[in-house]
């Protein structure tokens, strides 16, 4: 795993709060382990489920921690490891493919610096490459924690899209 | 627009999806109310008689479907509402939540009444995750004016909606996937039987159905004018949602009545392919769909006559592909798909889709020969006969169906 060198993930007694609040939205149920896990990726700010917080879900809910990282590996919405604050996910199935997702792509690795699955140096942005989402007539799309972006067939128009997840001074490619 | 008609789509844009007064201001909720005046068979009835089928890709009879759950007799059932639409270029259900909810809610109340289910479950795919506020607020206001929760209406039907969310896995749309990513498990599927209708979730007795198959039931209960079986014909009555996208001007959800032609749908609908380009190949379904060129243009939509021209409805999708893009670089678009979202589970799928990546790859460098290609029609014939689930077995049906319309990409030099 990723995280092996990183230090613990350390669960603030808000954070703690938070999930308990998730929990309790759920009922305590474990059947809707993937929507618990969904909202408590939610919580974190580099978008994954950290270990610690696996164990501590696990305790709460309770559930097995086997049945979570069951799930954490099988689900593609779901990750075990850091991802970003903007994971920005480039559809890559066909109806995007045939409408320019390929230069779509490059122009995002362009703009932020890095190749997907890497990370900007302050954890802001990831690129990853995700199958059909839907949006498939607004093609070609990209979706930022759960917001879909289309018709993005010009460098500037995706450049308006991300420089609204920049901080001022960000400094990324180009 | 001459193609188009609004009998699944007519409340679209006239209420306010988020309120219950603006949805009841409109007629909603009469069908429910007419449901529980009429025998549960009677309704079952109605739907086969306008001839309905799944519109999530089997098309299975629904009324025999929801005939048959009724007939199951056990003290606790479900049903389910499959809102997890996966594959390419399908987006129809997105549009159904997006305006209609309370149509929605209701159809699944009416399955409820129907099948003598307590409890009713929507599983919608986490890239609809925005989605949910809309959902959970029709549920909401459904339970406060009485049209969910016990003793609805005064009768002693009593039925509740639970609203569960999948985490981008393409496999969890097949049913015995889905019903283990409801119990909270990672979403493999299993071998049937035993089928849903008997054993499903949480090992009851469960009904399973599309958004769209479900939208259609309230407007048909109180369709007194029998307008939905004056369009179409044969076996094909009524209208669908289709999903136009790929290379056409103007991309989108289009309802359609069965018996409109391929041409009108991409030429009219869809006002054709962009920049002066010209027709490479149409794939039918979805993913898992099959493949046509050209000859197909003049081919009404309906079941039975796409199926005498190779291809199938499937979920609904009309994927269009210009000349830009070859059909073997199709394939392996299509083929990446299905290498990324096959569960890993069972052997033919696991290996066949990484061994026909690597051929259709072979292919692109002008390295494969005949053998090749040999083996690849092999495998994919295994694929489909002996895959634990739907996924594999159709897996390769835009290959195999390609290997048909466009033999001349397969005809290779080199050795035997």
């Amino acid at each position: 795993m990723a995280t092996e060198n990183a230090p613990e993930f350390v669960i603030t007694d808000e954070l703690a709060r938070k999930i308990d609040r998730v929990l309790d939205e759920h009922e305590h149920d474990a059947t809707q382990i993937v929507g618990v896990l969904l909202d408590v990726q939610d919580l974190i700010d580099q978008q994954y489920v950290p270990q610690s917080v696996a164990f501590y879900v696990a305790q709460k809910l309770p559930i097995k921690v086997s049945v979570i990282y069951d799930c954490l590996t099988f689900y593609s919405a779901l990750s075990p490891t850091p991802r970003a604050k903007y994971p920005v996910q480039v559809c890559r199935s066909i109806a995007c493919k045939v409408n320019g997702s390929d230069s779509l792509l490059d122009t995002v690795k362009k703009i932020l610096g890095v190749e997907p699955g890497e990370v900007t140096y302050d954890g802001r942005f990831t690129i990853e490459e995700v199958s059909c989402f839907g949006a498939c007539d607004v093609a070609p799309a990209i979706r930022i924690n759960g917001t879909v972006y289309g018709h993005l067939d010009t460098t500037e128009k995706v450049r308006a899209v991300l420089e609204k997840f920049m901080q001022g001074g960000g400094q990324y490619g180009e | 627009m001459g193609n188009e008609a609004t009998f699944i789509t007519k409340n679209f844009g006239k209420y306010d999806p988020m309120s219950i007064d603006s949805y009841l201001s409109i007629g909603g909720y009469s069908a429910l109310k007419r449901a529980i005046s009429m025998d549960g068979e009677d309704i079952a009835s109605k739907i086969a008689e306008a001839k309905v089928k799944g519109r999530g890709g089997a098309a299975y009879d629904m009324g025999r479907k929801w005939s048959q759950s009724r007939g199951i007799k056990a003290p606790h059932k479900v049903v389910i509402c499959n809102a997890d639409e996966g594959e390419t270029c399908t987006f129809k259900d997105r549009e159904i939540i997006t305006h209609d909810p309370f149509n929605l809610i209701e159809a699944i109340t009416i399955c409820g009444y129907t099948v003598n289910a307590q409890d009713a479950y929507i599983y919608m795919r986490e890239e609809y995750r925005h989605l949910r506020p809309r959902i959970l607020n029709a549920i909401k206001q459904a339970e406060e004016k009485g049209f969910l929760g016990d003793r609805i209406l005064g009768t002693d039907f009593s039925f509740r909606i639970h609203l569960y969310s999948g985490a981008g896995a393409y496999v969890c749309g097949e049913g015995t996937a889905l019903i283990r990513s409801i119990e909270g498990k990672a979403g493999r599927p299993r071998m049937k039987p035993p089928f849903m209708k008997v054993s499903g979730l949480f090992a009851l007795p469960t009904c399973v159905n599309n958004v769209e198959s479900f939208a259609i039931v309230p407007h048909l209960l109180m369709d007194d004018k029998r307008e939905y079986v004056s369009y179409g014909s044969g076996e094909s009555l009524g209208t669908k949602l289709i999903c136009l996208g790929g290379n056409v001007r103007r991309p989108g959800v289009y309802e359609i009545p069965f018996g409109t032609t391929v041409r009108d749908i991409i030429f009219d609908l869809g006002q054709g392919i962009p920049g002066g380009h010209s027709l490479r190949l149409i794939q039918f379904g979805g993913a898992s769909g099959k493949v046509a060129d050209s000859r197909i243009l003049d081919t009404p939509y309906t079941y039975d006559d796409l199926k005498k021209a190779g291809v199938t409805v499937g979920s609904g999708s009309v994927l269009v592909i210009d000349d830009r893009t070859s059909v073997l670089d199709f394939l392996r678009m299509t083929q990446d798909f299905f290498s990324e979202e096959s569960c890993g589970q069972c052997t033919p799928c696991r290996e066949g889709n990484l061994h026909i990546k690597l051929i259709l790859a072979k292919m692109a460098r002008s390295e494969a020969t005949q053998a090749d290609i040999r083996e690849m029609t092999k495998i994919a014939k295994i694929m489909s006969i002996s895959s634990l689930c739907g996924l594999g077995e159709s897996a390769q049906n835009a290959l195999l169906s390609a290997m048909k319309v466009f033999p001349e990409t397969f005809e290779l030099g080199g050795e035997n």
